[in-house]
């Protein structure tokens, strides 16, 4: 059993990105004048320095840019071996999101892996994690 | 008086261990002490104290020595002092020295690197962060999937880098294998390398975040850095030979550790040869940062030593990397053979050599220009260090 993961610590640039789960969203901040996204969160977007910014939901699919298979077991009763991967998010340029490949063997799992947004909640907080597509 | 140029004068270090009973301010006293000596200066000569990162009150572990500290405790009477995170990666702290000194502002500024991240989890109470109900800030982003630590960020650029180029394990493991042969010639690395790894060893080894294995991570250890930094219009108050700081590179991106193809190495590299007139064939030693086997490969691909992508090539069988090669890396040991120093100890073994007080791990030849690179990744820092 693994144990919980860390807890986000909520505030007004970060609770839609991690509670947009409760409605299957992925939210990722975009800008409503450059249309560009911003991620990590922010209260203003960061190609174009403008406040008129809102949480948006993307397709909540991408691309594996890079992982790694972690085998250290960096808390007391975390399972090994586990991917960590950077996904490339499809329709979000320049956003990558760390993340968890899950629902594979670790071996199953590689670089270009086109993937899709999973949701695991833990007490309100909606983790996306990500599983291979087809 | 605004001085043209910069000089390190004097370097010291503390005894290098696991679990020193030694206190930390006495360790950084330890290696003041050899640095000033060293440069033939008192600490009454000393006008400035500069650090990286600053006392870090929430882990002490991490850096538990101020700069205030330093000043009352060595009674220094100081005109300006500075620690700070904020900066591009851990020489930068040096090289806001160079900038004091040229300035006018100081004329021999100390700089220190403390570490107590072996001693300090023997006595967590006191030097180890609180356990927290949350994460925030950059962390929350990494954290939350179990990429826990710097070695699975730093994976994830290595495991790019193989994938894209071909960059084997027996390439990447020269890295290590180069810095535990130097480290069983330094005797301040005896507590960190006991016996010289072999490429069979290597490659046995445990994983920690594929392709990082257990080797290819530096070792918490508990130690002081000194550097000094003098201005030009002071060197005749050193006894020292001095050494010029010819240039000075940072490079900050965001701390997302999300850079794909372009990590700060890169930037700082191609920088650092627009401060000067030396180019990258005159270097006669590197000492690149290699908190993870990785980074160096990125520093060698930055700086120009190779072209992007050649890293792992460049550095096959060892030969080139050796202390008897064409480019001497990390001859101290760096921080995977001779401790985590935290970026100082690449500065101190840069001059080291230079003055050719390197005993047994002194490269050949008569070597005059020397690179010393923090970081790699979101944040980097370069010196180029010349004896002219």
């Amino acid at each position: 059993m693994n144990p919980p993961r860390p807890r986000p610590k909520l505030d007004e640039e970060n609770t839609a990105f991690w509670t947009g789960g409760a409605q299957g969203r992925l939210n990722i901040v975009r800008c409503g004048d450059c249309g560009q996204f911003t991620h990590p969160p922010r209260v203003l977007c960061r190609h174009c320095q403008s406040e008129n910014i809102e949480p948006h939901a993307v397709a909540g699919t991408g691309v594996i840019d890079t992982m790694t298979i972690n085998h250290q077991p960096w808390a007391k009763g975390l399972e090994v071996p586990y991917v960590i991967a950077r996904v490339a998010l499809n329709g979000v340029p320049g956003v990558y999101l760390t993340t968890n490949i899950v629902n594979s063997p670790v071996e199953d799992v590689a670089f270009g892996d086109r993937v899709r947004v999973v949701f695991e909640e833990q007490d309100g907080i909606f983790y996306p994690l990500f599983e291979k597509v087809g | 008086m605004a001085s043209k140029e910069a000089y390190i004068t004097g370097v010291g270090q503390s005894e290098v261990g696991v679990r020193l009973p030694r206190h930390p301010l006495l360790l950084t006293l330890d290696a003041a002490r050899e640095a000033v000596a060293e440069a033939g200066l008192t600490f009454e000569q000393i006008d400035g104290v500069f650090s990286f990162p600053g006392k870090a009150n929430g882990y002490l572990a991490f850096s538990p020595v101020g700069t205030d500290e330093v000043i009352e405790a060595l009674g220094i009477r100081s005109k300006w002092q500075m620690g700070a995170m904020e900066q591009p990666a851990q020489l930068a702290a040096i090289a806001m020295a160079a900038w004091a000194v040229k300035q006018g502002i100081c004329r021999h500024v100390l700089c220190f690197r403390t570490v107590y991240e072996a001693g300090g989890m023997a006595d967590p109470a006191q030097y180890m962060p609180q356990r927290s109900e949350t994460v925030s800030g950059a962390s929350q982003w990494t954290s939350p999937f179990w990429a826990t630590s710097a070695a699975c960020w730093t994976a994830q650029y290595a495991a790019r880098h193989v994938h894209k180029y071909g960059m084997t394990r027996e390439q990447l493991g020269q890295i290590a294998l180069n810095a535990s042969r130097n480290a069983m010639l330094n005797p301040r690395a005896r507590a960190i390398t006991k016996e010289e790894l072999t490429l069979d060893r290597y490659m046995d080894a445990r994983m920690i975040s594929t392709p990082l294995c257990l080797y290819d991570c530096d070792r918490f250890s508990d130690a002081s850095t000194v550097v000094i930094v003098s201005a030009e219009d002071a060197l005749d108050e050193v006894t020292c030979r001095p050494v010029r700081i010819a240039a000075m590179s940072g490079s900050v991106d965001r701390y997302s550790w999300d850079q794909a193809e372009w990590p700060a190495a890169y930037d700082a590299g191609r920088d650092l040869w627009q401060h000067t007139d030396y180019t990258v064939e005159d270097v006669d030693t590197a000492q690149f940062y290699d908190g993870f086997a990785f980074l160096p490969i990125t520093w060698l691909e930055g700086l120009g030593f190779c072209e992007k992508g050649e890293g792992g090539r460049f550095i096959e069988g060892g030969t080139r990397i050796a202390r008897d090669g064409e480019l001497p890396l990390n001859t101290s040991g760096g921080q995977l053979g001779a401790g985590r120093l935290h970026g100082f100890g690449f500065a101190h073994e840069a001059v080291t050599q230079l003055r050719g007080k390197a005993g047994e791990r002194q490269i050949p030849g008569d070597p005059k220009v020397a690179v010393a690179t923090s970081g790699g990744g979101p944040l980097a820092a370069a010196l180029l260090l010349a004896r002219d």
